[in-house]
């Protein structure tokens, strides 16, 4: 019982660092990388959470986090594409700051 | 059947991927179809009641249950109706290149929005949402502008963080109560996991809401988008997420939240203060009306907390007929924005002088929009409205009820703002674009909706009346 709070901390503090990572960095790909530690410290949550004792694990979390994979696969793709053509457009690898 | 609904613009988006040669044609009849399979779920609805459905035979959890109610039909008949107008727009509007970029990524759209209005779990929403998010992003680009691009890339990780604090809610549930029915949401116990499971959940739909102070990344995706994808974002995808939230809590209101549904009050009136303030700041047309947006999904927070108090459905009632009305009135608006940009070669207000005589339909689609949006009668906005205002009353809600009244006088503020400039004398020497005359009555056709509405209020209504929240779980 004591292992699956080890892995809950670890998942919180691995959210909590790409919490900072997506608000405190300006360059795309560190927002972009920090979305993608967020996912995994949801899908190491609930990897933690299919354990049960010395029956087979639910399956149940197993399944949303291979979706999960997946969906994670195409919204990074999408955002490294924008940020290749941002890049190529204007030269920049950051968000301008100016709002409408 | 009610699978179809879901496959039809699925199969469609790879068909228009593979052959973009009829893209057009394809596009037209998925959208054709998809409101006849669409009618005729309804129709089964309100006769035998809200009904589940497990896709290919397989049962939850593993498998997907899909499950349509009068909430659930009320949002996809709005999605397709909007749709089909906005999908005949687009054919005559997008010229190649981007007409075959636009197709695929609009079916596809489409397609998650159906989904997610029929599904009934928690993850397979999560999944839907992200479809919805994804496209919506990808639409945005379209448009060749430089803007579109930062402002895509904004709206894209808005998107994606929403999404994973509304999945980390998800988690969380599923650890305490090891369910993921939407259906089942009613029978959990308000522990303090439950509750940071749905402060996360809600925080994540309000960022994809765009729900001030969330609402950063909208005016400038929903303006820079070409006006049909302005038209989708603004009157469907944001409605996407306010549906879920809607649904998560009426769900799971208990007493214990009463403080918690007053703060999003607070945001909804903050919202609609704030969006009309900026509206009627701006110089351009399009971001003139995609600050009214911010402005108007105020209206749509600001009407959760007052679902719950006392025991009429009026604003229930208020809030969706709020949701069909703005979709009708803002997609009419966008597609005239659209039009005003295409004869003008620019959407600056202080250019716009003469516009009644130049484009007399479209000038009356922005009058018809803003008589919608400004809530007079006897138009759909003007009903919700009197719902909303009755139920802020009823439950001795004042100040809530100022402020949507204020909020009504001002969105007549800044709309009629863009009617004086447009029946002032034109200026002479403008040479002006020819606008395609199909497309201004396509515009004015939704805008006319957005009155018409109005008028047939019992018969909308009792689409809403089957199966939850107001008749109770199956």
């Amino acid at each position: 019982m004591i292992t699956i709070y080890i892995y809950l901390t670890a998942a919180v503090a691995l959210f909590a660092i790409a919490l900072a990572g997506l608000l405190l960095t300006r360059h795309l790909l560190r927002k972009i990388l920090a979305l993608n530690v967020m996912g995994s410290a949801i899908f190491l949550l609930l990897v933690a959470i299919a354990y049960r004792g010395p029956e087979a694990p639910d399956p149940v979390p197993h399944a949303m986090v291979v979706t999960g994979i997946v969906v994670a696969f195409a919204s990074t793709a999408l955002a490294v594409a924008l940020a290749r053509h941002i890049h190529a457009e204007t030269g920049m690898v950051h968000l301008p700051e100016e709002q409408a | 059947m009610i699978a179809w609904i879901i496959w039809l613009p699925f199969v469609g988006a790879v068909l228009c991927y593979l052959e973009p040669r009829i893209a057009r044609l394809v596009g037209l009849a998925v959208a054709v179809l998809t409101l006849i399979s669409i009618g005729q779920l309804s129709a089964e609805v309100m006769r035998n009641g809200a009904y589940s459905y497990p896709m290919g035979g397989w049962l939850a959890p593993l498998g997907i249950t899909l499950w349509a109610d009068g909430l659930a039909v009320w949002m996809l008949l709005l999605n397709a109706v909007v749709g089909l107008g906005v999908s005949l727009f687009a054919s005559g509007y997008f010229k190649a290149p981007a007409a075959k970029h636009f197709w695929p990524l609009w079916l596809l759209l489409w397609g998650g929005l159906n989904g997610l209005y029929l599904s009934a779990d928690l993850f397979n929403l999560f999944v839907t949402l992200e479809v919805v998010g994804l496209t919506a992003v990808a639409l945005v680009t379209l448009s060749r502008e430089r803007i579109a691009l930062t402002a895509a890339m904004r709206y894209l990780l808005a998107a994606i963080f929403g999404s994973l604090a509304y999945l980390l809610g998800v988690a969380l549930i599923y650890a305490q109560h090891s369910t993921l029915s939407l259906l089942l949401l009613a029978d959990l116990n308000t522990t303090p996991g439950t509750l940071l499971a749905l402060a996360l959940m809600t925080f994540g739909l309000l960022l994809k809401t765009a729900i001030f102070p969330f609402h950063f990344w909208l005016p400038l995706a929903h303006a820079s988008a070409p006006a049909p994808v302005s038209a989708l974002l603004s009157a469907l995808v944001v409605k996407a997420s306010y549906y879920l939230l809607l649904r998560l809590w009426l769900f799971t209101y208990g007493d214990g939240l009463a403080a918690a549904a007053q703060v999003l009050a607070l945001l909804g009136a903050a919202a609609l203060l704030y969006g009309s303030l900026q509206a009627f700041r701006q110089r351009r047309l399009k971001l003139l009306v995609a600050y009214s947006t911010v402005a108007q999904l105020g209206y749509l927070c600001l009407a959760l907390p007052l679902m719950f108090i006392g025991t009429s459905a009026a604003a229930y009632h208020g809030a969706l007929y709020h949701a069909l009305a703005h979709a009708l009135s803002k997609a009419a608006l966008f597609l005239a924005a659209g039009l005003v940009l295409q004869a003008y070669g620019h959407d600056r207000l202080s250019g716009l002088r003469g516009m009644a005589t130049h484009l007399p339909i479209t000038t009356f689609t922005v009058a018809l929009a803003a008589v919608s949006l400004a809530g007079l009668p006897p138009s759909g906005g003007f009903i919700a409205k009197w719902w909303l205002v009755t139920a802020a009353i009823d439950s001795g809600q004042w100040v809530w009820a100022l402020i949507m009244l204020a909020g009504g006088l001002f969105s007549a503020l800044y709309l009629f703002r863009v009617l004086v400039i447009a029946l002032l004398e034109p200026r002479s020497g403008a040479a002006l674009h020819p606008v395609p005359r199909g497309l201004e009555l396509i515009a004015l056709a939704l805008a006319l909706l957005a009155i018409l509405i109005g008028l047939r209020t019992p018969e909308l209504l009792a689409l809403l009346a089957p199966g939850l929240p107001l008749g109770g779980p199956p």
